[in-house]
């Protein structure tokens, strides 16, 4: 199997303390992840790396078919290279429209010239419409989205993630604070959304990492612990220790 | 421009409905045309006041939308007057010392006009000698490109450096409040170029033109009209569509719209350059009708108090903007001028003059505590209201 | 050989007139009485000159009498007396040599002598030799100010006579020094004056440099070209190098007449006007003359036909610089003695400039406590806290004001200054206190909308100190006891009250690490500014913290406002100075931390006093250059010299 992202051998420390210690993980271009570990295991600060937020001391994170190293690119540059990153907190552009959150996220030319004289075309706003449907909000196009519920803000973000149309999904907890009704869906959404891409979840819960059954990374003291599906992680006995304490 | 932009904003369509006769009635009732009930020197306020407002927009627009708090545009501002008032001084001097030297017995050389020129000019500061600053001064053309370049430029450079460091926030803020310190206290030495605190005087005469002020102020009231009509729209256009979308996320959450995959600080960097760009025509309109442009205008105090009208007209509206600086500015030097009645409270006198500043920085207290979103929010309170009475 | 004829005659003369007395003071006056009488100051020196080198001890007095002008000639005898004036407007004399009194008489029978000014300066100088040796110290001090002032080769021997017999340590330390001073220029020993020059080699005094400098003083000699002049040559010059330019080398031509002078543009525009007729010059209309080509077109036919002096043309001045030589030549003939001064001006001069380094590091030093002692209070409310509070210069303006108040009331500068700080602190900590309260809790969190509502406070304060105050600057006055300077040597010194506020930063400094580090309230502030949720949660009443911190801030504002007043103008607009700088220094250290805005204030008052240094006319220029420095240097460490790191740092 080809891989998409290739990140090994990274660490990295804040003020002496190793938040992330001799990292290495990789996924495929079309693969569903998720990545589990107990509170300051380094989930947030690996994806962090990836997205080019936080510099590691050492180690390579290479990307795409032409081994990019993604060290010391901008932000915007990695998202434009195709990774998408959804936060915990559900973050969209609150007093904004659904179809202008979505607008901006469309995978366009995103240069400020481009952008003062865009204008949205037909198929644009047919794809923002499609979009809108497959992530419930199609009658919610043109509400502030501020006004929404907390998770059909989080549904608009993953939408605004589908719309950059990236080859890499990260996403950081998105059942946290769903009635199990929008959870189902949520699922739905994301193993839909793994079918043409890679996906990476982070979550705590493990009722929600079992719906969406795919393989599992457990990471602890920032390095990997175990692999493997769920079902074979949670039988490891060093897994177990981590969770429960020893 | 289409269609579609002005039926999309029709507050654009009705502002410069309002604006053109507001001209219109201005100039009727003005002494250089009409019946005379506007003095010539109101007719100068009120151009003033409709510069103030155009920069006020470019502030709503950097501030408001994009969320920048600058505390430098009015040294833009400052700049853009510099540069056309070296223009106006140099050229008056000019025919006012061809016309003395003409009186020699030996036809006048041009290194003669010259040095007498810069006798006239730079005599003020203990010196004769052309900086090099005023190279172009005589040309007309270059430094009205100046008037838009130099704030540009300055804006370019200095922004490029503080968006790359991503200098943010309140930090940005005493950042730009620091470059207009350093640009004042530049402006302020002898060895400037610039006159100094003597600064460009005597901006009102334009060399050549023979007509009475009346007419002239005229002249710079609809200029500076309609240079705030075409910035209005210029400014609605630039936050209406998805440039507009993308400064608001900047403004409401720059780290998500950077993991949208756009370079915010590009984005930045445009509209504080081109707000820069809008200070700088505002200035240049503005020094003429005031007659005399000095350090002390460019100095920190006054990007504050364009932060202070604009967010009391209410930020993040563009006739917010320019409903606080028109109102504010104008009941200002109403105050301060002198002509608002002393309130006699038996055992003090309560003396505007004295007392406008505080009431004014009290009131500011008040708008960001109680009504941050400032007169406009009343306005849109009111209209809501209406629509709800009506359906 | 005349003068000692004369002295001959007199006394011969006076031994008829009064054979039972000697009256060797007034014989040799008498012996000068001719010189005495015409009064004139060109003549006057040997008269002088045989007063004093009579040696006699009365001398000083007659010499003081006349200066004076209580030396009276008897008309009748032609004596000369001193004389006091009696009640009854007559004229008490007095002998000069035995100091016995010759009676009272009438205003017209005697004359007064009436030197003038410059012949009183004379008699001073020639006082000088006998105040060497005086008995009152004052007297003796005196003489050696007047020596320093205004030396000449004649006071050298007296001064040397007078070393050996000198008491005071003082003065023989004065006496010494004056004396190398004198001999390097006026000792007719040339291996002496060198000596006397190396000596005091690399000495710092400014007389040391003013002694040495005019030794090397030059003037320009020109000679024919092949010839040297016959003098002490310090260098040759040759036109069209850096410092000596082909066109003053003509000058200099022109003013020693050797090379006929320009003509200048408006020696031209005079001629060309002077020789118009019927419209026309030079064969041109005068319409024509509007360029410089036209004129001196016009002013060169003028030239051929005679009505004008002919301009100096390139190859004019050419020629007249290759006929001649340029020489700097010492005005001091001797060479070794140029040689060595030179070289010890030189030692003396690289050892000025390291104490004027050490004298700008002090500087530095003194603007930086400033900076931090203004600063500090922002790096509680606006490091520690987080709160932009763009009142603070307004509050240290407050603080200064409560010190003028004071001493309003308080007439003792020490008392009142004792007074003022404590009561300075109170007033800006119950304005911080209000401030917080009305304005700034509202806002937590909202670090833009704190700032504007703080400019607007800011805003309102300065006025209404304008309001009351006035425009015009108030005084802040120091206690005596902090008045002058310690001068470490003739370049260094440090003024006491500067000395002072560096000891106030640095006590402020030790103060904020106590409070932050050991004390309670410290813990509960940074407790409360990290998590506030949590603090509360662990019963710390928040509210009661912020609160007392921000006024703590807000107090030592105040506290500042008073040691600042001391030095600079106490306005409404002080505050307004000092604000953008102390963001400045807080943000370049590193906010949150007080270590940082300590280098903060290092750097920045170093690097503008560095400035200053190099372009010292201008403190305008070196703190916009120090505002550029500031934006550059943030692009490399945008968090500060000082910066937190990590997940802590936020984003």
């Amino acid at each position: 199997m080809s891989t998409l992202l290739e990140v090994s051998g990274v660490t990295v420390s804040f003020d002496g303390f190793r938040a992330i210690n001799n990292l290495s993980f990789q996924i495929g271009p079309a693969e569903m992840r998720a990545v589990i570990g107990p509170n300051g295991a380094g989930k947030t600060t690996f994806m962090d790396i990836v997205t080019g937020k936080t510099r590691p001391d050492e180690g390579h994170v290479l990307w795409g078919e032409k081994s990019i190293s993604l060290i010391g690119m901008s932000e915007a540059k990695i998202v434009r290279a195709g990774i998408g990153r959804k936060f915990q907190k559900p973050t969209v552009f609150e007093e904004q429209t659904v179809q202008e959150n979505l607008l901006m996220a469309l995978r366009k030319d995103r240069g400020p010239l481009a952008v003062l004289i865009y204008k949205p075309s037909k198929a644009d706003l047919e794809h923002v419409v499609k979009l809108a449907e497959e992530i419930g909000l199609a009658d919610a196009l043109l509400r502030i989205s501020g006004e929404m519920s907390h998770g059909q803000k989080q549904w608009l973000e993953i939408g605004m993630l589908l719309a950059q149309d990236p080859r890499l999904l990260l996403v950081d907890e998105p059942a946290a604070g769903m009635t199990p009704a929008e959870r189902e869906k949520t699922t739905a959404i994301l193993v839909e959304a793994a079918k043409t891409r890679a996906v990476v979840v982070v979550e705590h819960d493990m009722e929600f990492v079992r719906r969406l059954n795919c393989k599992v990374t457990v990471l602890h003291g920032g390095a990997v612990l175990a692999e493997g599906s769920l079902d074979h992680v949670t039988k490891n006995q060093d897994v177990i220790d981590v969770y429960l304490g020893r | 421009m289409n269609r579609s932009f002005i039926a999309r904003n029709p507050s654009v369509l009705v502002f410069l409905a309002l604006l053109g006769l507001f001209t219109l009635v201005v100039s009727v009732l003005s002494e250089g045309f009409g019946v005379g009930l506007i003095s010539t020197s109101f007719v100068k306020t009120l151009g003033k006041t409709l510069c103030l407002c155009l920069i006020a927009v470019a502030m709503d627009l950097i501030w408001g939308y994009a969320g920048i708090l600058s505390l430098g545009h009015f040294a833009f501002f400052g700049l853009g007057g510099y540069m056309v008032g070296m223009w106006l001084m140099y050229e008056r001097t000019r025919q006012i010392v061809v016309n003395s030297l003409a009186e020699g017995v030996l036809p006048p050389t041009p290194e003669e006009i010259q040095a007498a020129i810069g006798n006239q000019i730079f005599g003020v500061v203990g010196s004769s000698e052309f900086p090099l600053i005023w190279f172009f001064a005589d040309s007309l053309v270059l430094q009205l490109a100046f008037v838009v370049l130099v704030p540009g430029v300055l804006a370019l450079v200095f922004g490029w450096l503080a968006f790359r460091s991503r200098v943010t926030g309140v930090y940005l803020s005493i950042l730009t409040q620091a470059m207009t310190l350093g640009l004042s206290l530049y402006l302020f030495q002898n060895a400037s170029g610039l006159r100094g605190n003597n600064g460009l005087s005597g901006l009102q005469n334009l060399p050549g033109v023979t007509a009475p002020q009346s007419a002239v102020s005229l002249w710079f009231f609809w200029a500076s009209a309609l240079a705030l009509g075409l910035g209005y729209l210029l400014v609605a256009w630039v936050v209406s569509g998805k440039f507009g979308s993308v400064i608001r996320g900047i403004r409401d959450n720059e780290a998500r719209v950077r993991f949208l995959g756009y370079s915010v600080e590009s984005y930045k960097l445009a509209v504080f350059t081109l707000t820069a760009c809008i200070a700088g025509i505002a200035g240049a309109l503005y020094y003429p009708q005031a007659g005399i442009i000095n350090p002390a205008e460019v100095a920190p105090i006054a990007s504050i108090y364009l932060a202070v009208w604009v967010a009391i007209g209410g930020r993040g509206r563009l006739y917010g903007a320019v409903i606080g600086t028109a109102f504010v500015s104008l009941v200002s030097s109403w105050f301060t001028g002198g002509q608002a009645p002393d309130v006699n409270l038996g055992f003090y006198t309560i003396k505007w003059v004295d007392w406008w500043l505080i009431l004014l920085g009290l009131s500011f207290v008040f708008v960001t505590l109680y009504a941050p979103r400032g007169m406009s929010g009343l306005i849109d309170l009111l209209v809501r209201k209406s629509r709800g009475e009506d359906t | 050989m005349k003068n000692f004829l004369l002295v001959v005659l007199a006394a011969l003369l006076l031994t008829n007139a009064a054979p039972a007395q000697t009256n060797p003071v007034q014989d040799v006056l008498q012996s000068q009485r001719a010189l005495i009488e015409k009064s004139s100051r060109r003549s006057i020196g040997p008269a002088i000159d045989a007063i004093v080198s009579s040696g006699l001890p009365q001398m000083q007095e007659v010499l003081e009498a006349w200066r004076a002008k209580d030396m009276w000639q008897r008309k009748s005898d032609g004596f000369f007396f001193a004389a006091k004036k009696n009640s009854d407007g007559t004229y008490a004399l007095q002998s000069f040599d035995s100091g016995a009194s010759v009676g009272d008489f009438a205003k017209s029978d005697l004359k007064q002598l009436k030197p003038n000014s410059g012949i009183r300066a004379m008699i001073a100088t020639a006082l000088v030799q006998f105040q060497l040796t005086d008995p009152d110290i004052s007297k003796r001090s005196e003489a050696l100010d007047s020596i320093a002032r205004d030396s000449e080769a004649a006071l050298l021997a007296p001064l040397r006579a007078s070393i050996a017999a000198e008491t005071d340590p003082d003065l023989l330390v004065r006496k010494i020094r004056l004396n190398h001073l004198m001999t390097m220029t006026y000792d007719a020993d040339t291996a002496s004056r060198v000596e006397a020059i190396n000596n005091m080699a690399g000495d710092l005094g400014v007389d040391y440099r003013g002694t040495l400098n005019p030794l090397l003083s030059t003037k320009i000699e020109i000679t024919d070209i092949g010839d040297v002049p016959d003098a002490n040559i310090a260098t040759d010059l040759r036109p069209g190098t850096e410092n000596f330019s082909r066109q003053t080398a003509y000058e200099i031509l022109v003013a020693a007449q050797l090379a006929p002078p320009e003509v200048t543009v408006d020696a031209r525009d005079a001629a060309l006007e002077a020789n118009i007729v019927a419209g026309r010059v030079g064969g041109l209309p005068v319409a024509q003359l509007s360029t410089e080509i036209k004129r001196n077109a016009a002013y060169d036919t003028l030239v051929t036909d005679g009505l004008a002096a002919p301009r100096i043309t390139a190859t004019d001045i050419d020629e007249s610089l290759a006929k001649h030589r340029f020489f700097e030549v010492y005005a001091e003939p001797s060479a070794e003695v140029t040689t060595a001064a030179k070289a010890a001006l030189a030692k003396s001069q690289s050892r000025v400039a390291v104490s004027q380094a050490v004298d700008l590091g002090l500087d530095a030093l003194s603007l930086a406590s400033i900076y931090f002692l203004a600063a500090i209070g922002l790096a509680i409310t606006f490091g520690v806290m987080g709160v932009i509070n763009m009142a603070h210069g307004e509050f240290i303006m407050l603080g200064a004001y409560t010190g003028y108040v004071v001493q309003l009331f308080i007439p003792n500068h020490t008392l009142s200054i004792l007074v003022a700080v404590p009561l300075a602190f109170a007033v800006t900590f119950a304005a911080g206190v209000a401030l917080e309260r009305l304005v700034i809790r509202w806002l937590y969190h909202r670090p833009l909308e704190t700032l504007l509502a703080t400019f607007g406070v800011s805003i309102a304060l300065q006025q209404l100190a304008k309001n009351i105050f006035g425009t015009q600057a108030r005084p802040l006055t120091s206690p005596a006891w902090l008045d002058g300077a310690w001068a470490i040597n003739d370049v260094i010194a440090i003024s006491y009250i500067r000395i002072a506020i560096f000891i106030l930063a640095l006590l402020f400094f030790c103060l904020f690490l106590f409070i932050m580090k050991r004390t309670r309230l410290g813990l509960e502030t940074r407790a409360a500014t990290q998590n506030p949720r949590m603090a509360a949660s662990m019963g710390i009443n928040t509210d009661r913290v912020n609160m007392l911190t921000f006024g703590l801030g807000s107090g030592i504002a105040g506290i500042a406002g008073v040691a600042i007043g001391l030095f600079a103008k106490v306005t409404s607009e002080m505050g307004g100075d000092y604000i953008v700088q102390s963001f400045m220094t807080v943000v370049v250290g590193g906010v949150g931390n007080i270590w940082g805005t300590l280098a903060g204030a290092m750097m920045i008052g170093g690097f503008q006093k560095g400035v200053e240094w190099l372009n010292p006319s201008n403190t305008l220029a070196a703190q916009t250059y120090m505002i550029i420095f500031i934006i550059i240097f943030i692009q490399f460490r945008p968090r500060g010299i000082i910066a937190l790191k990590g997940r802590a740092a936020g984003d």
